[in-house]
């Protein structure tokens, strides 16, 4: 007998600790600012009423490490991105500080990608690679590697605090309505849909994992679980071979159009950029 | 001992010949979703079954499903309903037909099917062509959650 029956009880008591329930009145103030990290869903959404950073859904230990900008290891990695920003790199003689002096003007930018350039889909990697092979006479950078993320990171916190605002409509409607196909289309042996979780079952756990709504605000994150920033599509490709599907490629059509779809889910979420997740 | 063994070993051997015949995943006739044959004609072992329910490379049933009879377990999922009781609400032809392929009793459920080797979309290579658990794994998760019932 001893001890078993206490310890029973007591992983009952834990597995209720555990069960899901996000922290609605945990609020995300960083350096005096105030996230939105919950707020009325867009009229397009229609099957959420309110959308939900995934801040909301995280412990408090690891909600704690993106209050304080020194406490968020994605800063690490920030700090990596200044360096690169200031790097001098092929036939050009240029670094991004040569046509982009302060990297503060990008403040803004985050918000309002993927978005519509010459017609094309484009998202911020793109923007950087298209930088780098026209103006620079430099190599691309890898789509998700680290130091693509330390950049698109050192940008995207220009915005942070400012409200998503993708486009939807005019040029980005075909685009969008792509993402959304693919966003309600099930893949892989087990058969899934990014809805069947993350709109269907948000807020509930699934085994050790409590389920978001997948909003891609604090992208690009620093994850827990490897340590590193991760690209929104890198995360895309994560999910896919959760479900044992095949992930389209990092920087391909599906994915692009997927990355807008998911982003306009979250407009009116604060850019979180660099957020801190499991 | 030894010859007990060997003997035991035999029969074994000699039953799984015997009812050798597997019902491939295409083949299984679904009734109102249920499924009256055995995939395989061999008893499902439910502590075979019991392990299969947990593992998380195969059924990871827990990952959706609480179970008080894995209360030694953390994380019990909550997308589907608690299975407490499970063969009290269903037969086990029902079970059956519910682990094969959910969608034949549940229109549009989240529920993976486990018993299919088509009709899915992208697999990954290594998963192609292959349903998630075998048949013989089905058997014995059926036989599994007909030992979970109310008293």
């Amino acid at each position: 007998m001893g001890f078993k029956p206490f310890v029973t009880t007591a992983l009952a008591i834990m597995g209720m600790a555990f069960a899901a329930q996000a922290d609605e009145n945990a609020k995300l103030v960083i350096d005096g600012q105030t996230m939105i990290t919950q707020t009325k869903a867009p009229a397009f959404v229609e099957n959420l009423d309110e959308i939900y950073s995934g801040w909301v859904f995280r412990s408090d230990e690891t909600q704690a490490l993106q209050l304080d900008d020194f406490d968020n290891p994605g800063f690490v990695f920030l700090d990596q991105g200044i360096d690169l920003f200031n790097t001098v790199d092929g036939s050009e003689g240029k670094s991004c500080a040569s046509c982009h002096e302060n990297v503060e003007d990008f403040a803004g930018l985050r918000a309002k990608m993927p978005r519509i350039k010459d017609g094309k889909l484009q998202t911020m990697e793109e923007q950087v690679n298209e930088c780098r092979t026209t103006r620079m006479g430099a190599e691309p950078w890898k789509y998700s590697g680290s130091q693509m993320t330390a950049v698109t990171a050192l940008i995207s916190l220009q915005s942070r605090g400012m409200p998503v605002d993708v486009a939807v409509d005019g040029a980005a409607a075909p685009f969008w309505e792509k993402g959304k196909e693919i966003y309600y289309t099930r893949y892989g042996q087990l058969d899934l849909a990014c809805a069947n979780c993350h709109e269907d079952n948000y807020d509930t756990m699934i085994r050790a994992d409590h389920l978001s709504q997948g909003q891609v605000n604090g992208f690009p994150t620093y994850r827990l679980k490897n340590a590193k920033l991760n690209s929104i599509q890198g995360r895309f490709k994560g999910c896919m071979k959760n479900v044992r599907a095949k992930p389209f490629k990092e920087g391909s059509e599906e994915f692009k159009a997927l990355e807008l779809y998911v982003a306009s889910r979250g407009n009116g979420l604060s850019v979180e950029s660099p957020s801190v997740r499991n | 001992m030894k010859k007990t063994i060997v003997a035991v070993a035999a029969l074994l051997l000699g039953t799984s010949s015997v009812y050798a015949e597997v019902i491939a995943p295409k083949n299984v006739v679904y009734q109102d979703g249920a499924v009256s044959k055995s995939l395989t004609g061999v008893a499902g072992d439910p502590a075979a079954g019991r392990k299969a329910f947990l593992n998380r490379k195969q059924g990871n049933c827990l990952a959706c499903h609480v179970n008080s009879d894995m209360a030694d377990q953390p994380f019990h999922g909550e997308v589907g309903p608690s299975l407490d009781g499970v063969a009290t609400r269903w037969s086990e032809a029902e079970l059956r037909g519910i682990v094969s392929n959910s969608k034949k009793t549940f229109e549009g459920t989240i529920m993976p099917a486990f018993y299919i080797d088509s009709g899915y979309n992208r697999p990954l290579d290594k998963f192609a062509g292959k349903s998630i658990l075998t048949a013989q794994q089905v058997e014995d998760i059926v036989a599994y959650l007909m030992t979970l019932k109310t008293e």
